[in-house]
C-alpha cells in the first residue's frame, strides 16, 4: 500500500482519539450529570454526536486524501441513505400505528 | 451465576445421548485416524494454517456440507413429528429446539459458507488474481465462522439448544421467557460467526476493487463476480446491524440491561426490526451469488454470452438497493400504521420487477442455445419454475393487507423454502458439479448427479407444495403437533414422504463425492467444459499461485474468446517471472480456538473465565501487528516445473480451439 506519511508521528489520530473521548464524556457527563429536561438532553448528545462522526471522517478516514474524491462522495451517499433507512426507517416504523401504543 | 455442572451435560433424551456418543466416537475416530495416518503435519501445513483462497473455499465447502447434514437432520425429525396428527416422537420443547437450530444452521452455517465457500475458491480465478486482498483476514473469517459454527451446534448436547426459533423474537428470547442458557447461544455463536462474515465481505470487495487483472473493467467482470461484490457491500451494510443487535440482546440476557425487555421499559418489537434490518438483505446476500452462479452456468452450457449482461447488473443493483428497504414486510402484522405497511408493501413488490428481468435474461440466454444438459445445467433449468413459484407467493405475501391471513402459517414456511432452497441450494449444487473439477481434478459422477438433481428436486417439490395447501388451511408454523380433526393429516403425511425423498438425493450427492473421489477418471483437461471464464484457463486443480503469467482481458468472457483467437494461451520461458506470495499463518486458527472459548466461557455466564481468554484475543490482535512476514518468492524453474507438468498433457486447451 501507500507509504506516503506512514513514518511520521500520526499526530491527527491521537489528536482526533482525544477529541473523539473528550466528546464521548461530554456527551455521558451531559445525560448523567445535569438536570436538563430529556428533550435538551437528547438533542445535545446528539449534535455532539454529529460533531464527532464529522470530525473522524478527517481524523481517521481520510477524506481528504487520494486521487479517488468520486469513489468517496459515492461511499458518504451510499452512508447517509444507510443512516437515513437504518435511523430514520426504525423511528418511523416503531412509532407508528398500534406499535407506539 | 457459574457453570451448574450438573445441567452441563443435556441428559435424559436418548436422541440426544446417541448424538452425544456419536460425537464422542467420531472424534476419537478423527484423531486416531490422523494419528495412525501420520497426517496431523499434513493437515495442520496444508490446510489449518493456510491462507490459499482456494483451500480456504474448499474448508468453508466442506463445513458447509456437515451443516447442510446437521440441518438436514433437524428438518427430517420435524418432519417425523408432524407426519401423523398427535405423534409423540419429539415433546413440544424438543420441537421447539429442533426449528430453531434448524434455521440458525441452514442460513447461517450452510448456505452462506457454502456461497462464501465458492467465492472463495472462484472469484480470484475469475478476475485473474493470485489470492485475495488479505489472504490471512480471509483465513480468519474462514476460523471465526468456523468457531461460531461449532459453538452453536455443541449447544444440543451441552447447555441446551436455543429454542426461542432462528429469528429469537423478544420477549420470549429474553431472560425472562427462556431462563436457561440456550439463547445465550444464539447470542455468542452468531456474534463470532458473524465477525467472520463481516471481514469476507470487506475482503471480496476490496479484492474485486483492487486486484482485477488487466484489461477487466467492471462492465467486463463475469456475473458471478459481479454478484459476489454487491453481496459483499451488502454484508458490509448489514451484519454491522445485526453485530449491534446480537450485542445488545448479550446485554440483555448476561447483565441485565433492558434494551428488548418489556418489563424494565424496553422495546420487544425493536428487536424484530433490528432483526429484519439485517435479515432482509441477508435473503439477498444468499441470493444475489447463487444468481451470479446460475448466470455462469446457464451461459455455459447454452454456448452462448449471457443475455442483457448491463440489465442483468442494474437488476443487482436495484435488487441490492430495495432489499434495504422492505424489512417491515416481515413483521406487518406488528400493527404498524397503514402508512408504514402500504409503503413496505410497495418496495416488497417492487422488488419482483429486476428479479423478473433477470429471469428473462436466463431464458433468453438459453433460447437458440446449443444446450448440454448437464448436472449442473439441470439444477440451472429446475430453478427458473420453481424459484418463480417462491417469487409469486412472495407477492402474495407482500401485500401487507393479505399478509395478516397468511402470516404464522405453514403457506409463509413453504414460500421461502420455495425461494430459498431453488435459489441458493440449487445454485450451490449447480455450482459444485461446475467448480469441482477446477478445485479437484475430476469430475463428480454425471449418472449420479442426475440421480441426485432428480430425487432432491422431486422431494423438494413434494415437501413443500403440500405446506402451501397447509397454510391456506390454517395450519401454524412452529406447531410442533395437530388434532386429528383438523384434516391436515394427509397432507402433512405427504409432505414427510417427500423429506424422505429430498433426503435421498442429498445422500447420493454424499456417496457421488465418496465415488468420484475413488473412481472418477483424473485425466480431464483444465477445461472440461469448454468454459467462458478466466477461471478455466489455469490448470486443474489451480497450482497454488493461480496463475504463471496474470491473463490480458479485451472483452466479456474472457477466456472463450482467447479459445477462439488462439491467444494468449501458450506460456513462453520468458515471461515467467517469479511470483511473490503471502506465507501461511498460524495466527487465523489460533484466534478461532482461543474466540471460541472465551465465548463458550461467556455462553455459561463464567465471566471471570472469558475475560481471562479474551486477554488472548488481545494478545493474537498484538501479535498480528508485530507480525513483519512479507511472504515468499516462488522461483522460476519451480514455476517452469509446475507449468510444464499440465500444460504438456494431451488434449490441453491451450492447443484446444473451439
Amino acid at each position: 500500500m501507500e507509504h506516503h506519511q506512514s513514518k511520521s508521528f500520526p499526530i491527527s489520530h491521537v489528536i482526533g482519539f482525544v477529541v473523539s473521548l473528550l466528546l464521548t464524556f461530554a456527551a455521558a457527563g451531559i445525560a448523567l450529570y445535569t438536570n436538563l429536561s430529556f428533550k435538551v438532553i437528547m438533542w445535545i448528545i446528539g449534535s455532539l454526536a454529529v460533531v464527532q462522526a464529522g470530525m473522524q471522517l478527517f481524523m481517521f478516514m481520510h477524506l481528504r486524501e487520494g486521487e479517488d474524491g468520486k469513489t468517496n462522495l459515492v461511499n458518504m451517499i451510499y452512508a447517509v441513505f444507510m443512516v437515513i433507512v437504518i435511523v430514520v426507517g426504525s423511528i418511523w416504523v416503531l412509532t407508528s400505528g398500534h406499535a407506539a401504543h | 451465576m457459574g457453570i451448574k455442572w450438573d445441567e452441563f451435560f443435556i441428559t435424559g433424551d436418548p436422541l440426544i445421548l446417541g448424538s452425544q456418543i456419536a460425537i464422542l466416537l467420531t472424534m476419537i475416530g478423527a484423531v486416531a485416524g490422523i494419528t495412525y495416518l501420520k497426517k496431523w503435519n499434513y493437515l495442520w501445513t496444508e490446510w489449518l494454517t493456510t491462507v490459499d483462497h482456494k483451500k480456504i473455499g474448499i474448508m468453508y465447502i466442506i463445513s458447509a456440507v456437515l451443516m447442510f447434514f446437521r440441518g438436514g437432520m433437524d428438518g427430517l425429525l420435524m418432519k417425523a413429528q408432524t407426519a401423523r396428527p398427535e405423534m409423540e416422537f419429539l415433546n413440544s420443547q424438543h420441537y421447539n429446539e429442533i426449528f430453531t437450530t434448524h434455521g440458525v444452521i441452514m442460513i447461517l452455517f450452510m448456505a452462506m459458507p457454502f456461497l462464501i465457500g465458492l467465492m472463495n475458491v472462484v472469484i480470484p480465478l475469475q478476475i485473474g488474481a493470485r489470492d485475495v486482498a488479505f489472504p490471512q483476514l480471509n483465513a480468519l473469517s474462514f476460523w471465526l465462522f468456523f468457531s461460531g459454527a461449532m459453538l452453536f451446534n455443541i449447544s444440543f448436547v451441552i447447555g441446551g439448544s436455543p429454542d426461542a426459533g432462528w429469528t429469537s423474537y423478544f420477549p420470549l428470547a429474553g431472560k425472562e421467557f427462556s431462563p436457561g442458557i440456550g439463547n445465550n447461544f444464539y447470542a455468542v455463536a452468531l456474534q463470532i460467526a458473524g465477525i467472520g462474515t463481516l471481514m469476507t465481505g470487506i475482503n471480496f470487495i476490496v479484492t474485486i476493487l483492487k486486484m482485477r487483472t488487466k484489461g477487466m473493467t467492471l462492465m467486463k467482470m463475469p456475473m458471478f463476480t459481479w454478484t459476489t461484490f454487491v453481496t459483499s457491500i451488502l454484508i458490509v451494510a448489514a451484519f454491522p446491524i445485526f453485530t449491534v443487535a446480537l450485542a445488545l440482546m448479550t446485554f440483555d440476557r448476561l447483565y441485565g440491561t433492558h434494551f428488548f425487555t418489556v418489563s424494565g421499559g424496553g422495546m420487544d418489537m425493536l428487536w424484530a426490526n433490528l432483526f429484519w434490518l439485517w435479515g432482509h438483505p441477508e435473503v439477498y446476500i444468499v441470493a444475489l451469488p447463487a444468481f451470479g452462479i446460475f448466470s455462469e452456468v446457464i451461459a455455459t452450457f447454452s454456448r452462448k454470452s449471457l443475455f442483457g449482461y448491463k440489465s442483468m447488473v442494474f437488476s443487482i443493483l436495484g435488487i441490492a438497493l430495495l432489499s434495504m428497504v422492505v424489512w417491515v414486510h416481515h413483521f406487518y402484522t406488528m400493527g404498524s400504521g397503514p402508512a408504514v405497511n402500504s409503503f413496505f408493501s410497495i418496495t416488497t413488490m417492487a422488488i419482483a420487477i429486476p428479479t423478473g428481468v433477470k429471469m428473462f435474461n436466463w431464458l433468453f440466454t438459453m433460447r437458440k442455445g446449443r444446450i448440454k444438459i448437464t448436472s449442473a445445467m439441470l439444477w440451472a433449468l429446475a430453478f427458473v419454475p420453481c424459484f418463480v413459484i417462491g417469487g409469486v407467493t412472495g407477492v402474495m405475501l407482500a401485500m401487507g393487507a393479505a399478509d395478516y391471513q397468511y402470516h404464522n402459517t405453514l403457506f409463509l414456511v413453504a414460500h421461502f423454502h420455495y425461494v430459498l432452497i431453488p435459489g441458493v441450494v440449487f445454485a450451490v449444487f449447480a455450482g459444485l458439479y461446475y467448480w469441482w473439477p477446477k478445485m479437484f481434478g475430476f469430475m463428480l459422477n454425471e449418472r449420479l448427479g442426475k440421480w441426485h438433481f432428480w430425487l432432491f428436486v422431486i422431494g423438494f417439490n413434494v415437501t413443500f407444495m403440500p405446506m402451501f395447501f397447509l397454510g391456506l388451511n390454517g395450519a401454524v408454523r412452529r406447531a410442533y403437533t395437530y388434532s386429528a380433526e383438523s384434516g391436515f393429516a394427509p397432507l402433512f403425511m405427504l409432505s414427510a414422504i417427500g423429506s424422505i425423498v429430498l433426503a435421498a438425493g442429498f445422500a447420493v450427492f454424499c456417496y457421488n463425492i465418496y465415488w468420484s473421489i475413488r473412481y472418477a477418471d483424473r485425466n480431464i483437461s483444465s477445461d472440461p467444459w469448454d468454459a467462458r471464464t478466466l477461471e478455466w484457463s489455469t490448470a486443474s486443480p489451480v497450482q497454488f499461485y493461480n496463475f504463471a503469467k496474470l491473463p490480458e482481458v479485451k472483452s466479456l468472457d474472457p477466456f472463450w474468446h482467447m479459445k477462439k483467437k488462439n491467444e494468449g494461451l501458450t506460456l513462453y520461458d520468458s515471461e515467467i517471472e517469479e511470483i511473490h506470495m503471502p506465507s501461511n499463518s498460524w495466527l487465523p486458527i489460533y484466534m478461532g480456538v482461543i474466540f471460541g472459548i472465551a465465548g463458550f466461557l461467556l455462553v455459561f455466564e463464567w465471566h471471570i473465565g472469558s475475560a481471562v481468554a479474551a486477554i488472548g484475543i488481545f494478545a493474537g490482535l498484538i501479535i498480528r501487528s508485530f507480525d513483519y512476514n512479507e511472504g515468499f518468492h516462488v522461483k522460476k524453474d519451480e514455476i517452469h516445473r509446475i507449468e510444464n507438468a499440465w500444460r504438456k498433457t494431451e488434449g490441453e486447451v491451450h492447443d484446444h480451439v473451439s
